[in-house]
């Protein structure tokens, strides 16, 4: 309407988009999030429907509900799943723990010494950004092996604390580099040493670094399957992606709708995850890239 | 910020120089450079990386080059048998072909796809728009659940013979088929998987959409620069950097690509060897037939292969990446 009057200048045009412009956009969006997201709201209903109905009645709202998958799931392929999220739960706490302490620990070291070497040591520490897990698998598993730690949480966990994944150590030197070294050396002054100003002062300063670490680090960990493949041989030791396999295997067909429940609480916790820190996640993510 | 930090160290009022003076403020400086080198605290602190990097890094690339000219089985001490693993790998193993097939079409055409979605669905995003933060939050969702197996599971009921995508392509009168089954489109249902979740690079390009500077659009503006002249005069040019971080990414991420090749195929990487992506293919040597040194032979190529990759990309950067400095 207001492209006929001559008054407008084209910087007025290019910032007010015109309101059928506005609802196409809307539109297009709303069209690829329905897409995005109707996988999984197939799988949340399909999880309440019974078997009969998966696949001959596709739409989203069950004629009728089964709440028994969700039972029945949860009791079934030979352990209850409630073994499974517990394994879970112990290797992702024990890599979360690892991966705060020591991440942070080289952080701190990288940001704020100026030891000889460091921008070497750093370069490499940036180096096995790229280097691909499958290209050290075979001899980590041998080194696993001898020191017969297959078939525990071992392997999953003790890396960690190594700071295998160095994504985190380069997250939390940009961050400690943003924390003023002013109160580094006030500290000194006071008489602190290196070890009570991480603990003391940039520990606490690096909530928003740690949170973010703490959140992929779990998030990663718990979908990572391929390592629990690797190492986890015994049912009792499975993990829920572990879980959720062998359900694949024994149910060929049978009973779906258990199949669809049990996928549902394992996309659970990586969901409410998302949920509570949505912001956080796409934010730490955001500023990782722009350091590219 | 150098001189002040002496001054507080010394903390007494400047005095006219003297020659013991000179000596007391040599000796401070050197003390303060030693403060900032740390001495041996930040060997201390990067204790746990250094294990990490020389035990689980460093120690176990060279022992896979080794045990890539073995006959490691992992039960019985390993056996020289020098180029024998690479010769029988491009030889004498129509298998690994097959996933080099797979694994490269899969990157060739997942990537740009992806990213190319990414960043229009980024350039719709970056403007001011009621419901962004909902919108950005569903894009990503998919991405964040990736490597998980539910998701690969829900995949291969969606694309299977009576799945819900055949139930979407009736509505336009068209027969379906077993996607999953059929050796011709099983890996472009992982394809697709890989497209569903640009939710990571959408989100990196639209970071640095909103770092782009507005006078330059508004001076294109006023010069009459069409949309899509200021998209591909403008805003790609002053993105590319972005654009490079993402491609890299990207592309070594692809070729890890593990999880959905084995659940859709059930380890398999079937049908006819369609879905076995390298990763997979070199899982199954090591682990199901305990053949270690041919996989790590396998692990060798794929870290050159990855390597050459980003080499390239950092290569051909130079002619397409700008940077402001």
């Amino acid at each position: 309407m207001s492209a006929i009057t001559p008054s407008t200048s084209p910087l007025q045009k290019l910032r007010s988009a015109t309101g059928t412009r506005r609802i196409f956009i809307h539109t297009v969006l709303i069209g690829v999030a329905v897409v995005m997201l109707y996988p999984l709201l197939w799988m949340l209903s399909s999880s309440l429907k019974p078997d009969t109905e998966i696949f001959t009645h596709p739409g989203l709202i069950p004629n009728a509900l089964r709440p028994d998958n969700y039972s029945e799931g949860w009791s079934g392929s030979g352990n209850s799943f409630s073994l499974y999220i517990t394994n879970s739960l112990i290797v992702t706490i024990g890599a979360v723990i690892g991966n705060v302490i020591s991440c942070s620990l080289a952080a701190y070291a990288f940001a704020r010494f100026e030891f000889r070497g460091r921008k070497i040591w750093f370069g490499l520490m940036l180096g096995t950004l790229m280097l691909p897990t499958q290209a050290v698998l075979i001899p980590q598993y041998t080194i696993f092996y001898n020191l017969t730690w297959i078939n525990t949480y071992l392997p999953l966990i003790v890396p960690k604390f190594l700071a295998v994944d160095a994504f985190f150590i380069f997250l939390m030197v940009q961050f400690i580099r943003s924390i003023p070294r002013e109160l580094d050396q006030a500290a000194m002054m006071d008489g602190a040493n290196p070890f009570q100003i991480y603990w003391k002062i940039i520990l606490p300063l690096m909530k928003p670094a740690l949170v973010t670490t703490t959140i992929f680090t779990f998030i990663w960990t718990y979908d990572d399957f391929l390592h629990q493949l690797v190492y986890l041989q015994q049912n009792d030791k499975f993990t829920v992606p572990l879980g959720l396999t062998l359900f694949l295997d024994q149910t060929s067909g049978s009973s779906y709708g258990a199949m669809f429940a049990m996928s549902t609480l394992a996309l659970l916790p990586t969901l409410i995850c998302f949920l509570v820190f949505q912001k956080r996640l796409v934010e730490g993510l955001a500023t990782s890239g722009m350091k590219g | 910020m150098t001189t002040a930090k002496t001054d507080e160290v010394v903390k007494e009022p400047p005095a006219p120089a003297t020659p013991s003076d000179q000596r007391e403020r040599d000796r401070m400086r050197r003390r303060l450079a030693r403060r900032r080198g740390g001495g041996w605290w930040p060997y201390l602190f990067l204790a746990p990386w250094f294990v990490g990097l020389f035990g689980l890094t460093i120690y176990p690339m060279l022992d896979s080059l080794y045990l890539s000219f073995t006959n490691f089985d992992l039960l019985t001490p390993a056996k020289w048998v020098g180029m024998d693993n690479y010769d029988r790998m491009f030889t004498d193993d129509p298998v690994f072909w097959d996933s080099v097939h797979a694994t490269l079409l899969y990157v060739v055409v997942s990537v740009p796809l992806k990213l190319a979605l990414a960043l229009g669905v980024a350039m719709l995003l970056n403007r001011d728009l009621k419901g962004i933060g909902l919108y950005r939050a569903a894009f990503y969702l998919p991405s964040l659940l990736g490597g998980a197996v539910a998701v690969a599971i829900v995949w291969r009921q969606v694309f299977g013979g009576d799945g819900l995508f055949n139930d979407f392509l009736a509505w336009f009168g068209i027969k379906g088929q077993d996607w999953i089954s059929s050796p011709d489109t099983a890996l472009y249902t992982l394809i697709l998987l890989a497209i569903w979740q640009f939710g990571t690079p959408m989100v990196i390009f639209l970071a640095g959409l909103k770092q782009l500077p507005k006078d330059v659009y508004e001076a294109a503006a006023i010069d009459g620069a069409r949309p899509v002249t200021r998209f591909f005069k403008i805003t790609l040019p002053l993105l590319t950097p972005i654009v490079f971080f993402n491609v890299v990414l990207q592309i070594i991420d692809a070729f890890k690509t593990f999880t959905p090749a084995f659940v859709i195929s059930n380890g398999s990487g079937g049908p006819l060897n369609s879905t076995m992506l390298y990763s997979l293919y070199l899982y199954k040597k090591g682990f199901t037939d305990l053949q270690m040194g041919y996989a790590s032979a396998l692990a060798w190529v794929l870290f050159l292969v990855i390597a050459g990759f980003t080499a390239v990309n950092f290569i051909a950067s130079r002619y397409w990446v700008h940077y402001d400095d």
